[in-house]
C-alpha cells in the first residue's frame, strides 16, 4: 500500500478550495479566449451525437429536434446581481418557488403512502437547496434575492403530479442552462450536485404522470436559458 | 444526512471530490491500479498519464459509458428482465450508447484518441442482482461526472457533460424506484467522486 500516495488522495476541502480559486483565473482567461466558438462547437457536438444515435435507435432517443441549444449565450437578468451571485440568486428564486409548491402540496394531503413520503422528501430537499444557496450568496458578499410569493393551482393529485413533473424538469433545465456560465469551480460543483437531484425528482415524478418520460429529451438533457425559465414560472408568482 | 447538511449549508464547503486535475487522474489511476490490479485500471491509466487535458477526462467518462452500454445492451439480455425493467434497460442502453458516440466524437474533434472499449465482467445472473448493480452503476456515473465537471477547462464540454449527467441521474432514480430504493440516495445534494473513488466500484467490473 503506497501510504504516501494515499495521504495525497485524502480530500482536504480547504486545499481544494484554494486550488480551485487559483485555477479560476485560468478558467476565466480561457473562457474569454474561447468565447462563442466554444458554445457553437457544443451545439455541433450534441447535434452530431443525436444524429448518430438516430441510426441505431427507434424511440424518443432519436429525436434530433430536441437537441440542446447553446447554453452559454443566456444570462440571468441584471436585477439578480452580477456573475455567480446573479446565477445563485436566480437559482434561489426558483428554489423558493419549489419549496413553497411542495409545502402546499404536502399541506393539501393529496398523496399518501410511498408517494406521500417521496413528495415530503423532495420538499425537504428543496428547503435544503434554499438554505444552502441563501448562505452561499451571503458568503460571497451578495444580497440574497427576496423570497417570491408563489401561487399554485393545487387541485387534484393527478394535476399536481403533472405540475410537479413540469416544475422539476424546468428546474433541471435551468441549472443545466447556467452550468457553463458559473465562474467559481466550487459554486459549479455545488450547482452540479443540486442539478442532478432536480433531475432525480423529475424522473421520479415521471412515473406518476400518464405519458411521463424518465428521459423526456432522450440521451441528452436540454438546457433552458433564464428568460425561458422565468417566463415559465411567471404565472406561479403572486 | 439531511440534518447534517442543513447544519452546514454553505455550498462552498461541499466536497468537490477531486483535488487537482493531475491528482484526479494520474494519482487516482496509479493508486487504483495498486489496489485493484493494473488490468482493471489500465483503460483509465492509459488515458490518465498525460492527465491534464479535457481529453483525458472525456476518456475517463468514455470508459464508464462503455461499461454502462455493455451492461444494458449485452448483460441485460442474459438475466431475464421483464416488464418495466426490460423497457428501461432497453431505453437506457440506447442512451448510454449515444453517450459513447458523443464522447468518442468529442475526443476526436478535440484532437485526442478515444480509449478502446474494455472487456467487462458483471457478477450478476438474475434480474434482481442486475437491477441492484444498475442502481450502483448509475449512481456512480452521476458522482463521476459531478466530480469531473469542475475540472473541465472547456465550457462547451462542461455543458455537454452536464447534459449527459442529468440523464444518468434520471436513470439512477428510475432504477431506484424499480427496486424499492430511494431515488435520492444522497439527499438534497448529489455526491461527487474522484477517480480513485469511482474505480473502487468500476475497477472490479473491468476485465481488461
Amino acid at each position: 500500500m503506497p501510504t504516501e500516495l494515499e495521504d495525497d488522495l485524502i480530500p482536504q476541502p480547504r486545499g481544494i478550495v484554494e486550488e480551485l480559486v487559483r485555477d479560476d483565473v485560468g478558467r476565466k482567461k480561457f473562457l474569454k479566449a474561447v468565447g462563442t466558438a466554444g458554445a457553437a462547437s457544443f451545439g455541433a457536438f450534441v447535434l452530431a451525437a443525436c444524429g448518430s444515435s438516430s441510426s441505431t435507435t427507434t424511440t424518443k432517443t432519436s429525436a434530433p429536434a430536441k437537441a440542446p441549444v447553446t447554453p452559454a449565450a443566456s444570462s440571468v437578468p441584471a436585477s439578480f446581481g452580477a456573475g455567480d451571485i446573479g446565477i445563485l440568486n436566480y437559482a434561489l428564486t426558483l428554489e423558493y418557488l419549489e419549496e413553497q409548491f411542495y409545502a402546499k402540496v404536502i399541506a393539501a394531503k393529496l398523496f399518501t403512502g410511498a408517494v406521500g413520503s417521496l413528495v415530503a422528501e423532495f420538499g425537504q430537499q428543496e428547503s435544503e437547496h434554499v438554505a444552502a444557496i441563501h448562505q452561499t450568496v451571503l458568503k460571497l458578499g451578495g444580497t440574497p434575492a427576496a423570497k417570491p410569493t408563489g401561487k399554485f393551482p393545487i387541485t387534484t393529485a393527478a394535476a399536481v403530479a403533472k405540475l410537479a413533473y413540469t416544475v422539476e424538469n424546468l428546474g433541471a433545465a435551468a441549472y443545466l442552462g447556467q452550468a457553463a456560465s458559473i465562474s467559481s469551480p466550487t459554486v459549479l460543483a455545488a450547482a452540479l450536485s443540486i442539478h442532478t437531484v432536480e433531475a432525480r425528482h423529475a424522473a421520479t415524478l415521471a412515473t406518476l404522470v400518464p405519458g411521463g418520460h424518465v428521459t423526456p429529451t432522450g440521451a441528452f438533457a436540454t438546457p433552458d436559458d433564464a428568460a425561458t425559465v422565468l417566463a415559465a414560472v411567471k404565472p406561479f408568482i403572486a | 444526512m439531511n440534518t447534517e447538511r442543513l447544519a452546514h449549508p454553505e455550498l462552498v464547503e461541499l466536497e468537490v471530490g477531486g483535488v487537482t486535475r493531475a491528482s484526479f487522474l494520474v494519482r487516482g489511476a496509479v493508486a487504483a491500479a495498486a489496489v485493484y490490479g493494473t488490468a482493471a485500471a489500465a483503460p483509465f491509466v492509459s488515458s490518465a498519464l498525460g492527465a491534464t487535458t479535457d481529453v483525458d477526462i472525456l476518456n475517463f467518462a468514455l470508459t464508464l459509458e462503455y461499461l454502462e452500454t455493455d451492461f444494458y445492451q449485452v448483460k441485460a439480455k442474459t438475466v431475464g428482465l421483464t416488464g418495466l425493467a426490460a423497457h428501461d434497460a432497453s431505453n437506457f442502453g440506447m442512451e448510454e450508447a449515444a453517450h459513447v458516440a458523443a464522447l468518442t466524437q468529442a475526443i476526436n474533434k478535440s484532437g485526442g484518441t478515444p480509449v478502446p472499449k474494455p472487456t467487462f465482467s458483471f457478477p450478476v445472473t438474475d434480474a434482481k442482482a442486475f437491477l441492484d448493480l444498475a442502481y450502483i452503476v448509475e449512481n456512480l456515473g452521476v458522482s463521476a461526472y459531478n466530480g469531473a465537471g469542475p475540472l473541465l477547462k472547456s465550457k462547451a464540454l462542461l455543458a455537454a457533460a452536464g447534459s449527459i449527467v442529468q440523464i444518468e441521474a434520471r436513470h439512477a432514480a428510475a432504477i431506484g424506484l424499480l427496486i424499492g430504493k430511494t431515488p435520492t440516495p444522497s439527499g438534497g445534494f448529489d455526491i461527487a467522486k474522484n477517480m480513485t473513488q469511482v474505480l473502487a466500484v468500476a475497477g472490479p467490473l473491468i476485465k481488461k
